[in-house]
């Protein structure tokens, strides 16, 4: 500012000088006073015109512009910020949950989740942990566990880099990526986080994340800390993907400068846990190279269901592994232990073992989940015929659930874990809700463990219906499939009408 | 200036003998006299400040690693060097790059070149001793090859094993095997659906019993115990005030809440009090609305800095501004307190008086998770709106009867003074370590009852030498540097275990004297007497 008004100052003293001897020059000879003047004004340099022109109108604009601001600083006084701060009242820290609230209860369940279940007291047939595989209850998972007990205990005490790799965990790494068939695989100590740590550790601010709407919570988490721009595509529908990816293109061909350092991902479920459908992966794959987009995916529902071997929607489609640029899933569901991995090229996986934050910041597995996740490893390897007999009993309760009255059965034929819908809703979620955690009920009472999908109804992106979920495994019978939908049968017509 | 001049000529009388590096330390002390910059009071946070020939040392050190990778980088574009990094697959070499170049750059000329101080693979517990798998690299640390071989019983500096539940006693696991042997390990389903299982009410009962509050809720992992549960708690129209060097988890948790987000001076209590001040005052951001809520949130032990958390004050304040606090003791609880219940049993305070209470099990008691605790009226809003409640699997079966042994423990409950045993021994072990680190001449940082211990090392070229010698006296010990702390403050982080003997930390402490003179590290300049002191025992009762 100083600096400014000096400068003006010099250049107004210039002016002042020649507008002096100008007059002068007036005072001599009044009659020649008009003709030297426009005399001067030719012989002048152009750049002494400009600048007289440029002060002319500086002078102008000092003269109407206000040297005062309008608005008074309105600094508080120690008083007045006192009683601002006596005057404030927060919110509570939470709200007071009713006492019903849906999700206050929880189900008790005493004893293990395994097949035979006992919820509230009741005794069941499991209809509703992800066990798909029955892995839970294996005697080879549970004694390997044991054994990895008693030589490690069970905290790991510290993150991977400091002290807290053991050898279990480089050998369950090696061995996820030798069963999925890729370079590399990165072991998680929690499955939710596997896939919310993966996404942020490659999408940054400014990158673009194309998205099916039926994503995952923790796909939509992973979105969310990336802070990329995320675009959501309808459900399974390759044509509304391939419009975003058009218009995207468009839009690089305004900033190619711009386009070139825009990273592009698309992320999608192999088995849709909201949905129960599956991904159609070889449509995504020519779009990735079309439109040189790579593809992030979500297998938690498919790793160790889809596929002849187990190893997902990539073998179920016989899509080429390596052109999926990430493969994520959790060892929670199928492998029935706990944690998550990741696999795909050591190009891509590496760069999570500094970047990915669950993976950094977090302690890492205890090495006896990591040895029952091996053994459970060990015995999908050894009796492939496990996939194909999960699938066969999937096909039988997706056939044996059509035509509930009153229920529509949401899900492929080859999904573990369906979806039934109300056909009618009552026009309220929280009465559907309600309608559906009785027909739950009726069937606990039957010995059918049933559980309602929970969601976080503010949180979702876009909020599923409600549903009941009803899970396959390989533990059950043909008969006690039968009679989970004979049960849910009676149920709907007693309480649907 | 004169009481400057004349101390310099004292200087120049008493020490001229001394070397130039110790001399410029001296003028250094007198400057910080001058500044009024007094040593620590008993149990406040010690952070020494580094001479300053050091802090310019180590951005050389920086510079000049930078230039030779700028060199390196050089010599593999013409193709002078192999680049041993992973490549882009041919097919998707036109794609836009997956990895921007500095953050390669970084990995590549710089962390490569000590990576083999970390995820170092270990095959038994992580107990007081543990045993190392010993790796080589033919390719200057690109990738490693497990010799086969093991280095042995090397004395654990690093884990978070402060109680020493980190242990593979058959007697004390008997719980957890019978657990493993009717539950298996993993549950396949959320709590909110399926996964409530009994023990998790059971534990939960117990956390809340131990730490003398109404209510608590336990989670499968201590990271998502923070980024899955503050979104509940805070959001759009609410501010967090948190400490500037709050965990990952933290951050993540306020960031994905979608709060407004303000950073206070780490344990600065004028910095958080001016910070709620002004934000009451002013509102919202542009709208100037009032705020919702403001929630302060601090870690109990800072994990790098070994700095214990002003409770204190910060309730004061808390009061005095109707905030609320979120008090993370991942690494205090079990750790400090006569009895083992974190800070707030330090400090003497009320733990109800503080809103919520987090923790995680993966520290001191040897398990994985964490919880949150405090009024019933929270925790039954977390049991209802928790994201991890509703989305993640409940905790394995094993993993709860590992803590619920190790809390049982600490309380007594299981019959024995086991547990109060070891919190004592803990306790005694961190004050040992510190002190004798502090007549050492090392720079220490942090509070004298903090098991977290930071040596500071200052520069990168050190980090990768102070380790590697310390493996060689089987020694493990964790180092960190940039980006995990601050440019200018690498260090090597010690957690005192209350399995470590007086035997092991002696070992450990004279490999530390000696070393500390070889790679000159001992920056100190409180050394204020060379007299050796004499430990006994007695000098650590600790119920004064």
């Amino acid at each position: 500012m100083l600096k400014t008004v000096v400068l003006h100052n010099v250049l107004m003293e210039t002016v002042i000088r020649r507008r002096r001897s100008d007059s002068v020059k007036m005072a001599a000879g009044q009659q020649w006073v008009l003709v030297e003047m426009v005399q001067a004004f030719y012989e002048a340099p152009a750049y002494h015109l400009i600048l007289e022109g440029i002060l002319i109108l500086w002078i102008i604009r000092l003269l109407f512009s206000k040297t005062y601001k309008l608005q008074e600083r309105s600094d508080l006084t120690e008083k007045e910020k006192e009683e601002l701060i006596e005057e404030w009242q927060p919110e509570p820290l939470v709200p007071l949950v009713p006492k019903d609230h849906p999700s206050l209860n929880y189900d008790v369940v005493t004893g293990p989740p395994s097949h035979r279940i006992i919820v509230n007291g009741k005794e069941c047939i499991n209809f509703a942990s992800f066990n798909f595989l029955g892995l839970l209850d294996s005697e080879r998972v549970k004694l390997k566990a044991l054994s990895s007990l008693k030589k490690y205990g069970v905290g790991t005490c510290g993150p991977r880099g400091f002290y807290g790799t053991f050898d279990v965990h480089l050998e369950l790494e090696e061995r996820l990526a030798k069963f999925m068939r890729t370079e590399e695989a990165i072991i998680y100590s929690y499955g939710f986080a596997t896939i919310a740590s993966a996404i942020p550790a490659y999408s940054k601010r400014g990158d673009i994340v194309f998205v099916d709407e039926a994503a995952c919570f923790s796909i939509q988490k992973g979105l969310q800390a990336s802070r990329s721009f995320v675009k959501y595509f309808k459900h399974n529908d390759m044509e509304d993907l391939e419009r975003l990816l058009k218009e995207q293109e468009i839009e690089d061909q305004k900033n190619p400068r711009k386009a070139r350092v825009i990273r592009r991902f698309i992320v999608v479920e192999g088995l849709y846990i909201n949905a129960a459908d599956i991904c159609p992966l070889p449509e995504l794959v020519k779009l990735k190279y079309k439109y040189k987009v790579r593809i992030f995916l979500e297998e938690s529902m498919s790793f160790g269901v889809l596929g002849e071997y187990g190893r997902g929607v990539t073998e179920h489609f016989g899509v080429n592994i390596d052109d999926i640029d990430l493969i994520s899933a959790n060892m929670e569901n199928a492998l029935a232990s706990i944690g998550g991995f990741c696999c795909g090229r050591s190009f891509v996986i590496d760069h999570q073992r500094l970047s990915g934050q669950g993976y950094c910041f977090s302690a890492s597995l205890p090495p006896m989940l990591a040895s029952a996740a091996i053994e459970a490893l060990n015995i999908m390897e050894e009796d492939p015929g496990i996939f194909r007999v999960l699938q066969d009993k999937c096909k039988h309760m997706h056939k044996a659930l059509q035509g509930t009255p009153g229920l529509k059965t949401v899900g492929e034929p080859l999904t573990p874990a369906l979806h039934l819908l109300l056909e009618n809703s009552t026009g309220s979620r929280t009465n559907d809700l309600k309608l559906l955690r009785a027909i739950v009920d009726y069937s606990l009472d039957r010995q059918i463990a049933l559980t309602l999908a929970r969601y976080l109804d503010k949180e979702e992106r876009f909020l599923p219906p409600p549903s009941i979920r009803v899970v396959v495994t390989v533990e059950q019978t043909q008969e006690e499939m039968e009679k989970a939908a004979q049960c849910i049968r009676e149920a709907a017509v007693k309480i649907l009408k | 200036m004169s009481l400057l001049l004349q101390t310099y000529e004292i200087q120049c009388k008493n020490h001229t003998c001394y070397g130039r590096q110790k001399y410029l330390a001296k003028i250094q002390v007198n400057f910080h006299l001058l500044r009024n910059k007094t040593r620590p009071h008993e149990g406040e946070d010690s952070f020494e400040e580094a001479p300053m020939y050091v802090a310019v040392l180590t951005y050389m050190n920086y510079g000049i690693v930078i230039l030779f990778g700028y060199f390196r980088d050089f010599l593999r574009a013409v193709g002078l060097e192999k680049c041993h990094q992973a490549q882009e697959r041919e097919e998707q070499r036109n794609f836009v790059p997956l990895y921007q170049d500095f953050e390669n750059f970084y990995k590549r000329n710089l962390y490569t070149r000590v990576r083999d101080n970390w995820n170092r693979p270990i095959c038994s517990f992580p107990g007081p001793f543990f045993d190392i798998m010993e790796r080589v690299s033919d390719d200057y640390n690109w990738t490693f090859r497990l010799t086969g071989r093991t280095i042995e019983n090397v004395i654990n500096m690093g884990s978070y094993n402060y109680l020493g539940f980190a242990e593979n006693n058959v007697d004390f696991l008997k719980t957890v095997a019978e657990e493993t042997r009717q539950y298996g390990v993993g549950v396949c389903s959320t709590r909110q659906e399926l996964g409530n299982l009994s023990i998790h009410e059971k534990l939960e009962r117990l956390v809340a019993e131990f730490l003398g509050v109404e209510s608590a809720m336990a989670f499968g992992m201590g990271f998502a115990t923070n980024s899955m549960n503050i979104p509940a708690l805070v959001g759009k129209g609410c501010l967090i005030l948190s400490d500037e060097l709050n965990h990952t988890s933290l951050i993540l948790g306020a960031r994905l809440s979608g709060a407004t987000i303000r950073v206070f001076k780490h344990n600065n209590m004028q910095s958080l009090e001016k910070m709620l001040k002004e934000s009451i005052c002013s509102g919202q951001p542009r709208t100037h609305r009032a705020w919702k809520k403001i929630l302060i949130m601090v870690e109990g032990i800072h994990s790098m800095e070994g700095s214990l958390v002003r409770l204190p004050e910060i309730l004061a304040l808390k009061k005095k501004y109707k905030a609320y606090l979120y008090l993370d003791e991942a690494h205090s609880i079990g750790a400090v307190g006569p009895t083992g219940r974190g800070v707030t049993e330090h400090f003497g305070v009320d733990p109800n008086e503080v809103d919520v209470l987090m923790g995680t099990f993966t520290k001191s008691f040897g398990a994985a998770g964490g919880y949150i605790a405090g009024k019933k009226e929270l925790v039954d809003y977390l049991r209802s709106h928790s994201h991890s409640a509703v989305y993640a699997t409940a905790m394995s079966p094993p993993v709860v009867e590992q803590i619920i042994r190790a809390i049982k423990c600490i309380m007594g409950v299981d019959g024995t003074t086991e547990g109060q045993r070891r919190v004592r021994q803990l306790a005694e072990n961190t004050r040992y370590l510190r002190s004798r680190l502090k007549k050492m001449g090392f720079i220490i940082y942090g509070n004298q009852d903090s098991p977290v211990v930071p040596l500071l090392l200052y520069l990168p070229g050190k980090v990768g030498a102070f380790s590697r010698a310390m493996l060689k006296r089987k020694i493990g010990i964790v180092v960190v540097g940039f980006p995990a702390t601050p440019i200018t403050e690498a260090r090597a982080r010690f957690c005192v275990s209350a399995a470590h003997t007086r035997e092991m930390l002696d070992k450990v402490l004279q490999s530390l004297d000696e070393l500390g003179d070889d790679i000159k590290v001992k920056f100190s300049r409180h050394r204020s007497s060379y007299r050796p002191e004499l430990y006994d025992e007695t000098d650590f009762e600790l119920d004064s």
